[in-house]
């Protein structure tokens, strides 16, 4: 089955300076063009050079952690929200 | 005689019109193509309150992703602890992590060795957001924390090559953030006390009972 077809609802955020996260698009994988539109978003964040991470919980030790996402297929099942962040530069 | 030339002139002057309208009109938008995007006055002004609200969501948004233990350090301490992945010798798969990371809000990740606390060296890394408007590109603090955390938890290896490494004392002062280490130890054990007092007489109860 295709991995990306077995998800349910996923929201996208972004962190923004002086707003806290904002919410870019919220949609469906298994309908068509909602899948469409999370595609063209998640491609457009990366073309602004944002880094993606889901926050995910390890299966083996529970511990809490995230899960950098380089494509819209990267993104793990079950996922809920994929954040988007600027990438990390020397300070 | 001069009544012709007045004539001629007006005439001159209702035909050259509309050239020198659209000629005009054209000036002002080479002007205003060479001038820079428009910015919302509202978006250069601070705004505290707006500040403060951005920094509400963000740490919702930080306390939804970490574990309990990491939201309340960040709530009691101000900084956040993460396990470095990589082992040196095969035992500290076992006894614990070699190396750990404390996380400031927008100041150096600080590895350490939380066997003896010794200090290795601090990472200076940043997450501008160069697309921000009115010149606004830091992260609230909480998502300055998120961001390291997420970064380190993922993809370690990435963020710390990001970074510029330099000895503890370069940005951070480092009795205090040996102090930090001491406050942690000291969290730590009084979570573990309240844990344990909370536990007690819910696991007393069912063996009173019999």
């Amino acid at each position: 089955m295709d991995p990306v077809a077995a998800r349910g609802p996923i929201k996208f955020l972004r962190m923004k300076p002086g707003h806290g996260e904002v919410l870019l698009a919220e949609g469906d994988p298994r309908v068509r063009e909602e899948e469409e539109r999370l595609i063209e978003a998640f491609r457009r964040q990366l073309d602004e050079g944002m880094w993606a991470a889901v926050p995910t919980t390890n299966a083996g030790s529970g511990r809490r952690e995230a899960q950098m996402v380089k494509t819209y297929g990267d993104i793990p099942e079950g996922a809920e929200r994929v954040i988007f962040f600027p990438r990390a530069s020397g300070g | 005689m001069l009544l012709a030339l007045l004539a001629l002139a007006l005439i001159a002057l209702v035909l050259a019109t509309p050239i020198l309208v659209r000629e005009g009109s054209r000036w002002r938008a080479r002007r205003a193509a060479r001038r820079p995007a428009a910015v919302d006055p509202l978006d250069t002004l601070y705004d505290p309150g707006r500040e403060r609200r951005a920094e509400q969501r963000a740490r919702e948004l930080l306390r939804s992703c970490v574990n309990d233990e990491e939201w309340g350090m960040y709530r009691d301490l101000g900084f956040i602890r993460v396990a470095g992945k990589h082992a040196r010798r095969d035992s500290d798969r076992t006894t614990g992590p070699a190396y750990a990371y404390l996380i400031y809000p927008h100041k150096p990740i600080v590895a350490y060795v939380p066997g003896n606390g010794q200090l290795l060296s601090e990472y200076c890394v940043e997450f501008p957001d160069l697309t921000g408007a009115g010149g606004r590109h830091r992260l609230p603090a909480s998502d300055d924390v998120l961001a390291k955390w997420m970064a380190l938890t993922s993809d370690e290896d990435r963020v710390i090559r990001r970074a510029n490494m330099h000895l503890v004392g370069r940005q951070l002062d480092p009795a205090r953030v040996r102090r930090d280490l001491w406050r942690l130890a000291d969290w730590q054990r009084r979570r573990v006390t309240g844990r344990r007092q909370s536990a007690g007489p819910a696991s007393r109860g069912p063996q009173s009972g019999t």
